[in-house]
């Protein structure tokens, strides 16, 4: 019989730690097809970064290095200083990139460091129990908001792709989202866009993807994903912040 | 030995560094060490390396973190407010033994303190400034010639160990021009690094740097494997040197700039009739305890002089172990010690153990 639906190669045959429901999984997929696509996985270095995902290296088939949380764009700097020709991505969720490491994340970008970044905005801390993130919606109930994010207390949430895409070194910028196949088909073209404006040196590319956290949500996976839809992209909204004619 | 030149003593670790393979450096600016930086600014282009500055201390000692992962010869420098924030990172490079070099400048503490020299960070260097069961070889250079080939030694080091290297100096040895005589060609050990991150290029299995073991059963391990690297480093890499030593009856310990100043209290003593000498640790980690040794049956007692409250005479007093009383001279807050101070402790020294001693025994008999 035809083989018509296979893991990817980029992606190791092995179980997966992250919850049902989760899109982190889906994520993966679409940066291993893309690797997969380009036929790159050789030469391609991962960072892995502190979240859910510390142990993206467990999944992901090439080379990898998992760095201190927020850092992971400037070990991808080192690497890529060091080894222009390999292609450098780095998997970080939002507190990652958005708080701790928002200033190596800026940087990288304002020096329009050659580096592809996939960006999981889930709106909430994972790994650590669900508390709030600089994603974190208004209103929207963490574990550290139990009333609430309320803007007085504790701001607001931050639009990174709008924030990067003021900077000249970033390249390429969009945002989508993995609440259904058409979404997530999408995503794919722009993680695959962001691969690609690397391995032309066109500069910093970044995707952020629009993620779920069914178990610290207290939602089913189904209701997550509505979620998304409805809730989140409202205050996230999809498309190219930067580089919309960039050919690549 | 070949060409000599006038340096600055940060400018001599600069110029090491690329004698030695080093092509790519990670910095942020901070007093008294930031000639390193202008020199690689200058120099790295030319060679076809990278010089970057980053955004942060933080940052910098990431993309040495990145860098070094993959095989590459790299390095970072910073003075003590500068190193505490690298700490973080450190600690990474020590649990995923990822080879690299970083220069501290030491100035006075704690907080901002000032830009004037000290000895102040020899706790954060020899003892782990970062969390976890980790050492980092720590070398203590006291001129500018010794600057530029301990640097080139520590890349050595780094590469055979797979671990961090510290050159810890202070805003003296930084700032001070000496003749530096290069070797014509540099002692470059090269080693084979299969752990390297570089993209495994269809031929071999996925490399990890990491440092992450949830299982704690697997990071013990991981721990114990450390450990023994370190024991081995301990017993091959021990490095000091003895001065004055072998009619010696009192001892001064000191290491950097101040071991220079007591060379010169040393010969002064001497004009007066007291012998006396000096154990210089070379290596700070590892803790040349065998000096020690070789002096205990003569050393009638020690003298430890730093520029801090006294945070090597720690280690000296594990060395001594009790058998010797140890004495204490340090000076803070960027003061350096002087001369005729220092002579005078060794005096009193000189008047209750060795003088009085002689006179006890003499009594006794």
């Amino acid at each position: 019989m035809a083989v018509v639906f296979q893991k990817p190669k980029a992606l190791k045959d092995t179980l997966m730690h992250y919850c049902p429901g989760c899109t982190h999984g889906i994520a993966h997929r679409l940066v291993a097809e893309v690797i997969d696509e380009l036929e790159i996985e050789g030469k391609t270095v991962g960072i892995a970064s502190v979240g859910c995902s510390y142990n993206s290296y467990d999944y992901f088939s090439c080379d990898m290095i998992q760095a201190p949380h927020g850092r992971a764009p400037a070990v991808a700097t080192g690497v890529k200083r060091c080894r222009p020709d390999c292609v450098v991505f780095t998997y970080q969720g939002d507190g990652d990139l958005a708080a701790i490491g928002t200033a190596e994340i800026v940087h990288a970008a304002a020096r329009g460091e050659n580096i592809t970044v996939i960006f999981i905005n889930n709106t909430v801390y994972g790994m650590t129990s669900g508390q709030m993130a600089p994603t974190t919606l208004l209103n929207q109930y963490t574990t550290t908001t139990p009333y609430g994010r309320i803007s007085d207390l504790h701001g607001f949430p931050i639009n990174v792709c709008e924030l990067l895409a003021t900077l000249k070194g970033a390249a390429y910028i969009e945002r989508a989202s993995l609440h259904d196949i058409k979404h997530i088909k999408k995503a794919k073209e722009a993680v695959k866009k962001a691969f690609k404006v690397q391995l032309a040196k066109k500069g910093f590319s970044m995707v952020e993807l629009l993620s779920s956290c069914p178990t610290n949500w207290g939602l089913s996976p189904a209701e997550s994903l509505r979620r998304i839809e409805q809730e989140m992209i409202p205050q996230y909204p999809l498309g190219v912040f930067k580089g919309e004619d960039l050919e690549v | 030995m070949g060409q000599k030149r006038l340096m600055r003593g940060n400018e001599a670790i600069a110029e090491a560094a690329i004698r030695a393979g080093c092509l790519y450096y990670f910095g942020y600016p901070i007093t008294p060490q930031t000639e390193i930086a202008h020199y690689m600014a200058r120099k790295l282009p030319e060679r076809g390396g990278v010089f970057l500055q980053a955004e942060s201390e933080v940052a910098a000692i990431n993309m040495v973190y990145g860098a070094g992962s993959t095989g590459t010869r790299v390095m970072t420098s910073s003075s003590s407010p500068g190193i505490s924030l690298k700490q973080e990172g450190l600690s990474y490079l020590a649990g995923a033994q990822v080879p690299a070099v970083v220069v501290n400048i030491m100035r006075a503490g704690p907080g901002l303190g000032g830009i004037q020299p000290s000895q102040s960070d020899y706790f954060q260097a020899c003892k782990g400034g970062g969390h976890g069961d980790y050492r980092q070889i720590v070398l203590a250079p006291a001129s500018v010639q010794e600057l530029y080939e301990l640097t080139v030694e520590a890349f050595n080091l780094a590469d055979r160990y797979r671990i961090v290297v510290m050159i810890l100096g202070d805003g003296i040895l930084g700032q001070m021009m000496e003749v530096v005589e290069f070797r014509d060609e540099e002692l470059i050990e090269h080693y084979d690094k299969p752990w390297a991150v570089t993209g495994h290029g269809n031929v071999r299995e996925q490399n990890v740097i990491t440092s992450i073991h949830l299982n704690p059963a697997v990071l013990e391990n991981m721990n114990r494997n450390l450990q023994e690297k370190y024991e081995l480093i301990k017993k091959k890499e021990c490095r000091y040197e003895l001065f004055r030593h072998d009619d010696a009856d009192l001892f001064i310990v000191a290491y950097g700039t101040v071991a220079r100043i007591a060379k010169s209290v040393i010969e002064m003593a001497r004009r007066e009739g007291i012998k006396a000498g000096l154990i210089r640790p070379v290596t700070l980690w590892p803790f040349p305890t065998e000096a020690f040794e070789k002096v205990m049956d003569r050393a009638k007692a020690f003298l430890t002089v730093e520029m801090s409250s006294g945070q090597m005479l720690e280690d000296v007093l594990l060395a001594v172990n009790g058998r010797r009383k140890v004495y204490f001279h340090g000076r803070m807050g960027g003061m350096v010690p002087a001369r005729e101070d220092i002579l005078k402790v060794i005096r009193d020294m000189h008047e209750k153990h060795v003088k009085n001693y002689k006179a006890a025994v003499t009594a006794g008999s």
